[in-house]
């Protein structure tokens, strides 16, 4: 019987040559993320240990991106614990304001995540490695305090689904609307405690940013991790990052799958999810909602691929007097690059702002807070009551394109009706 | 270990944002975040309740963020269990790492009315309705997680480990 890249790179961490799902693996962990939210409480457990050693002082990062640059005194506090527990035990994977950026973009930035690794993060959003052929999954503070210690973790094999893309993608349409078209079929528990496989020309064709963003809101539907088979897009760009070794794994062709959904990928529009669940979407060109702010970044589309895509519909234009528009690259390098390919000159012209490398608004925390009924567009990924400020706010979330679209339109719209 | 008390109900899909918003995870301690348990849920919801209530909720309580400041919150507002339907499976594996008592049953989670009142039996996994008059069984926790739960969460478990 054939194994899934899940399965393969499962057993590979449990000392096993072959894993079936439901099976309960001890597996070792190659690397342990946690945030300025979820770090605090694992430090704190991680402490009542009474060890002083970390298992390795290279596989931990801890990122503060959340409430980054520190938005008050607790938050402050809470960056300090990071700083200072850094510092204590020697953790080499602490980055700070003018180094950080938002995790998820900032880890494969740096070379951190590479093809067969098994990675767990105290953050949800930790599936998005799987965008390189990584097995990574969100856990709690709990978990990731006991793998600092241990480098080991606990799993029950999930079942893969494997979601087949053919065809090639229309204008407009990026890997953000494959995500919102697979939650939106199989909604927001689709892929329950499942492992989520992408594969077909249409993923072939997409950049590992795109692959990225897919892989990101895997838990959208409920996912363990979603994955993708590294290629030779994925390998170039682990390669440009890291030298170490890495091992590419592929599904067998007999490998098993609870569930195989084949899409027409150049039937798939460009979508908007609308409030409350990601599972709610619509075609953007159907929309029309009236908006009161526009945010591009996060670390489901604050890469500079994402940028380029909404500076390119943004040149020259002017945003909606109505609409506030935010934007923000994901991590310093990408900030950068942005600015020296001058996309900064077209944010600040069309009147828009560029903020520094934050999660900030995309859960509520700051830098873009919503008052009662108002409503923004997000190229974030989560939409849920109350996420981006007042409960009585509204976030819709969508692509890049849509996103620069509707604020200069005022409305969510296509970016059709700009040519 | 028995647990009662009065059900309160919601809905499918409850997240973790509704449970404790991001607004307020600027801190980690248990007795601030208990104080807004539920809020964008129910705003209300704190001052109506009574220790050893019981949240009955649908299917995949808990989805979206992996904050354990969720099930930390439910647990340090003297609620004493969670029902639903389903649960999300980072909060599931946070709940039993930090010893909040959930139980998993379809039948009571669709069949209990708000009020009612319920009593948990974690041992047999049995939930009686007593308003109602009707038992359930719960879904039972596989060996490995009852091993947990016996250690005292996760925590106890890799201390006790760490000794060996």
């Amino acid at each position: 019987m054939g194994m899934t890249i899940t399965e393969k790179i499962l057993a590979a961490h449990c000392g096993r040559d072959r894993v079936e799902p439901g099976d309960l693996i001890e597996a070792a962990v190659d690397l342990v993320l946690g945030n300025d939210i979820t770090a605090p409480i694992a430090i704190k457990e991680f402490e009542e240990l009474g060890i002083d050693r970390v298992f390795d002082l290279e596989k931990i990062a801890l990122i503060p991106d959340h409430f980054t640059p520190n938005k008050d005194i607790k938050s402050a506090e809470q960056v300090k614990m990071l700083r200072d527990f850094s510092k204590k035990y020697g953790i080499v994977h602490f980055y700070d304001v003018g180094r950080v950026g938002v995790e998820h973009a900032l880890l494969p930035e740096l070379g951190l995540v590479r093809p067969g690794m098994l990675i767990i993060g105290a953050d949800s959003h930790t599936c998005t490695y799987g965008a390189l052929g990584a097995f990574s999954t969100g856990v709690g503070s709990t978990d990731m305090a006991a793998a600092m210690a241990t480098g080991r973790t606990w799993f029950k094999v999930p079942e893969s689904m494997k979601f087949v893309f053919s065809g090639k993608l229309a204008p407009y349409v990026s890997g953000k609307d494959l995500i919102l078209h697979t939650i939106g079929d199989i909604g927001v528990d689709g892929a329950l405690y499942r492992a989520m496989e992408f594969t077909g020309t249409a993923i072939a064709d997409l950049s590992v940013e795109g692959r990225l963003t897919m892989a990101n809101m895997a838990i959208e539907a409920g996912g363990k991790n979603g994955i993708f088979m590294a290629d030779g897009k994925a390998e170039e760009y682990v390669k440009s990052r890291s030298d170490c070794a890495y091992t590419v794994h592929a599904s067998d062709a007999g490998a098993r799958y609870a569930e195989v959904r084949e899409y027409d990928a150049f039937g798939i529009e460009p979508l908007v999810a609308y409030p409350h669940l990601p599972e709610n979407t619509k075609p953007a060109r159907e929309s029309g909602v009236k908006i009161d702010q526009v945010v591009i970044g996060s670390c489901t589309n604050g890469r500079i691929e994402d940028l380029r895509v909404a500076a390119g519909v943004l040149r020259g234009r002017k945003v909606h007097r109505d609409v506030r528009l935010i934007v923000i690259p994901a991590t310093q390098a990408i900030y950068a690059q942005a600015m020296k390919e001058g996309l900064f000159e077209v944010f600040l012209e069309a009147e828009g702002i560029v903020s520094a490398p934050t999660c900030g608004p995309c859960l509520g925390g700051h830098m873009g807070i919503l008052a009662e009924g108002e409503k923004c567009v997000a190229t974030t990924n989560r939409n849920f009551v109350g996420r981006m400020g007042h409960p009585k706010s509204e976030v819709y979330l969508a692509n890049p394109a849509v996103a620069a679209a509707s604020a200069v339109l005022g409305r969510i719209a296509h970016p059709d009706e700009l040519r | 270990m028995k647990l009662k008390g009065k059900a309160w109900k919601f809905g499918d899909d409850v997240n973790t944002d509704e449970i404790i918003p991001a607004r307020y995870l600027n801190t980690s301690d248990p007795a601030e975040l208990a104080k807004h348990t539920m809020e964008d849920a129910d705003p209300d919801f704190m001052k109506k309740i009574s220790t050893g209530d019981i949240i009955v909720a649908g299917k995949n309580f808990g989805c979206g963020s992996s904050r354990e400041h969720a099930p930390i919150a439910i647990k340090a507002a003297k609620l004493s269990c969670v029902i639903a339907d389903s649960f999300a499976r980072i909060f599931y594996r946070n709940s039993i790492n930090i010893g909040l008592p959930i139980v998993e049953s379809r039948e009571a989670a669709r069949e209990t009315g708000e009020g009612d009142v319920i009593e948990v039996d974690l041992e047999k996994g049995e939930i009686l309705n007593v308003t109602k008059g009707k038992t359930y069984r719960a879904k039972p926790f596989p060996p490995f997680m009852q091993d947990l739960i016996a250690k005292g969460g996760l925590m106890n478990k890799v201390k006790s480990e760490l000794r060996k």
